[in-house]
């Protein structure tokens, strides 16, 4: 593996430990898991127009996000409905324009060499996601507390949630390669729910976060050299394993405050 | 058509003009005119599902309208809304929605601590995760989270829903010490019509059919709350 490989890979979970631990938070796991799918018939356009399929995925999923974003300004309970419905049927066009090869390779990442654009591409998207997510913390936090506090404190809201939802689909497309679209989704989502488990406050979530992100991404991609393996699953399996090991000082700790327990909202 | 403008008379902080709400297809806020004077204090009352939190909700902008709604130029708006759907193991502490308030604000700021001194929050408290806190805890933080900005404005929906009676007269003379210091303009959604009497210089009631609008003790009359709540309303009225 080259250094700018390992560069990129370590970008990337960086990002998406940081995108994670806003999106664990912020409930918005299920518009986030659909959205991911998109990317597949991205691919599958790109292929059969004989361009990059990076590039088909990645305007697919600018897209999607586009569309979530202008789904959830109309509000209400059909959403979600909306959204799972129209992102499912994205992975289902796809799986009928991307076959064999392609397929497999697009939903669980494939050993495909990246080309030095793709990578420069890659690495300066993901510093984008990581300075945003960085500078942008506080705006974030208060919107995913109300958004209408946000609003009197004069955040733009709506800008913001474009703003995030769009990190969130670029994050899916820099784990297009090495993880594809189903596995990245999960490395975004799996080192940040363990943080969530583990961290105390903000800081220590996104820290958390991250260093969980890259150590599974680090450690699953020497597995897998060492089994001569895919690196995608080994690398959510490794997130997978911290997930469970962060169970059990957790069931210590709610042992003690079982007596203070109190009810799950407030009212 | 919907305008938020910046007002040019300088004597009141809201000049709102026929102003009406839909939510969906329900008609919820109807042709509704008010203002509000600067360094005055008003109360929204009203029978459950009349429009009070709608109208709060829509003087902030987070509701399309019909209607003027004009807040005076230079207005900093501290909102505290109901009550917030929170999960109970969010690692936010009360610390962090401080500070992301502090940093997010234009003006120099209060410091969180006098915030925190302010509405009577131990820093212990202020240190855990806001999930973890009590309804009546979580509500002094928001009130402190709206004081950080330094707001001339506050809207408060039932700031005391949820905490102890000891903590409501405390965050009742809040209010009321800060409106007087500060001359903040406060409006406040209240069921304590006592409250109301006491801390409000106008009273804005509204039903499901109309709205009325004008000193408490032209609102507060037996008559007109029969009307509104549809039955005998008993409430203390402070003497001073």
């Amino acid at each position: 593996m080259s250094i700018e490989s390992l560069l990129l890979s370590i970008a990337m979970a960086i990002a998406a430990g940081l995108v994670g631990s806003f999106a664990v938070m912020k409930r918005m796991s299920l518009a986030a898991d659909p959205l991911s799918h998109v990317a597949l018939p991205g691919i599958g356009i790109a292929l059969a127009l004989h361009i990059s399929p990076v590039f088909g995925a990645v305007s697919m999923l600018v897209f999607g996000a586009l569309l979530v974003w202008a789904v959830e300004e109309r509000g209400g309970a059909t959403t979600e409905s909306v959204i799972g419905v129209v992102f499912s049927a994205a992975l289902a066009i796809g799986s009928i324009m991307t076959t064999g090869e392609d397929l497999i390779e697009a939903l669980f990442g494939g050993a495909g060499a990246l080309s030095l654009s793709e990578k420069i591409f890659g690495l300066a998207v993901a510093s984008a996601i990581v300075v945003f997510i960085v500078v942008f913390r506080n705006s974030l936090i208060i919107m995913m507390v109300s958004p209408d506090i946000a609003r009197t404190a004069g955040i733009k809201v709506r800008r913001f949630e474009l703003l995030y939802l769009e990190s969130f689909a670029l994050t899916i497309a820099l784990g297009l390669r090495y993880l594809g679209v189903l596995l990245m989704g999960a490395l975004i989502i799996i080192p940040a729910a363990t943080a969530k488990r583990l961290a105390h406050d903000l800081k220590g979530m996104m820290w958390i976060s991250v260093v969980l992100s890259v150590t599974s991404t680090i450690l699953g991609t020497a597995i897998a050299v060492h089994l001569h393996g895919q690196t995608g699953p080994v690398i959510v399996l490794v997130a997978t394993a911290l997930f469970l090991l962060s169970l059990l000082p957790q069931r210590r700790v709610s042992t003690v405050r079982v007596g203070s327990a109190r009810g799950g909202k407030h009212a | 058509m919907e305008e938020i403008k910046a007002a040019t008379r300088a004597e009141n902080a809201l000049d709102v003009t026929h102003l009406s709400v839909h939510y969906e297809t329900t008609r919820v806020l109807t042709d509704l005119s008010f203002t509000v004077a600067r360094g005055s204090a008003l109360a929204i009352i009203g029978p459950n599902g009349a429009g009070k939190t709608v109208l709060l909700k829509t003087l902030i902008g987070s509701l399309p309208f019909t209607g003027t709604v004009r807040w005076a130029t230079g207005v900093r708006i501290g909102y505290v809304p109901q009550k917030l759907d929170i999960e109970r193991d969010i690692p936010i502490t009360g610390i962090d929605f401080l500070t992301a308030r502090e940093a997010v604000a234009h003006k120099p700021p209060h410091d969180i601590s006098s915030a925190l001194t302010l509405v009577g929050m131990p820093l212990q408290v202020a240190q855990r995760p806001i999930g973890t806190m009590s309804g009546g805890q979580f509500q002094r933080l928001l009130v402190a989270f709206a004081l950080v900005a330094d707001p001339n404005v506050l809207l408060l929906d039932e700031p005391t829903a949820g905490v102890d009676e000891p903590g409501q007269e405390q965050l009742n003379q809040l209010v009321r010490r800060l409106q007087k210091s500060q001359s903040l303009t406060v409006l406040f959604i209240s069921h304590d019509l006592s409250v109301v009497y006491k801390y409000a210089d106008n009273v804005l009631c509204l039903s499901s059919e109309r709205a009325w609008f004008g000193a408490p003790s032209t609102i507060l009359t037996p008559e007109s709350l029969r009307q509104v709540y549809g039955g005998e309303v008993s409430y203390h009225i402070h003497e001073h």
